[in-house]
């Protein structure tokens, strides 16, 4: 047995159902707020219809693009590591955490025109509009919202694995860290496959 | 499981990213088509099949033994119960 054999001591699978375990809590977290969005949108479907008319479907469709890449990239890079290609992993951890700054430079210039034509939380627009829309665009920004910190946190710790892979301290056959962080990653870009077509594309 | 990990190759995850993409050209091209109440659920079922297929490659649900698969499907079995309930209450109020 040499020395870069996992140890008796280490656990690769349940390290990685502790890490589902915290996710199955996520989908739960979001699960609830898509039945919210489910509930309301059979009480008020035209006014979602028209809030989702004001939503740019370009920003929607690019970053629904972009978080594909990532995922895509994330899952290359534990690709790399198992076959000992250190620089491909950083590359596409990198290629990762980029796309996921994108996302978030679109969100600000897609967040920053709706503010600016008035559609925000409270705003008198919404306040005094039809209460569907008010509805629509607070669930709009509650979970767009929640799953851009979620962005935030996956960035950062893709960020760490990228530094662990750098150390060396991803082994080929020790590499759980960066699997968890990819699961957390790919989650995020599960719950954004869901908001695109309910928010951007409704009709 | 853990002695000898299972290795996703490239190819495979390129082709799975390709379909991801057609398959987002779809649900934007059938937002265009009026199938009214239809389209909801037109949007649901391609949305379900994009996550499917992220969740069985890119999360490599689909290599992974009874503990993570069973777990996966109580999950979505408990958020069926909490979605199906909640509609049962509003649908008679």
């Amino acid at each position: 047995m040499s020395l870069h054999q996992t140890s008796p001591h280490d656990d690769e699978t349940g390290k990685k159902l502790g890490m589902w375990l915290f996710l199955y809590t996520e989908i739960i977290l979001f699960g609830g707020l898509f039945v919210l969005y489910a509930v309301y949108l059979t009480v008020h479907t035209e006014d979602f219809v028209e809030g989702g008319k004001q939503l740019d479907r370009l920003f929607g469709l690019a970053n629904t693009v972009i978080l594909l890449i990532s995922s895509f990239a994330v899952a290359a890079s534990i690709t790399a590591v198992q076959k000992s290609q250190k620089g491909v992993a950083l590359g596409s951890l990198a290629a990762s955490l980029l796309c996921g700054l994108i996302f978030l430079i679109n969100k600000y210039f897609e967040w920053g025109h709706k503010f600016e034509i008035g559609l925000y939380p409270n705003s008198e627009r919404l306040l005094d509009g039809p209460t569907g829309q008010n509805i629509f665009f607070g669930l709009y920004y509650v979970i767009t919202g929640l799953h851009g910190i979620h962005i935030v946190i996956g960035m950062t710790v893709l960020a760490v694995a990228m530094a662990y892979v750098q150390a060396g301290k991803i082994t080929p056959t020790r590499f759980a860290l960066l699997e968890n962080a990819g699961l957390y990653w790919h989650l995020v870009d599960l719950i954004w496959i869901f908001i695109f077509p309910l928010f951007y594309l409704i009709i | 499981m853990t002695d000898k990990a299972h290795i996703i190759s490239y190819k495979t995850l390129l082709m799975t990213l390709l379909a991801l993409f057609a398959l987002t050209g779809i649900t934007v091209g059938a937002s265009y088509v009026d199938l009214g109440q239809l389209n909801v659920w037109v949007a649901l079922l391609i949305a379900s099949l994009k996550g499917t297929l992220v969740l069985l490659i890119f999360m490599h649900m689909k290599f992974e033994g009874k503990a993570l698969r069973l777990s996966f499907i109580s999950t979505i079995g408990f958020l069926a119960i909490m979605i199906g309930f909640t509609f049962w209450d509003i649908a008679f109020r």
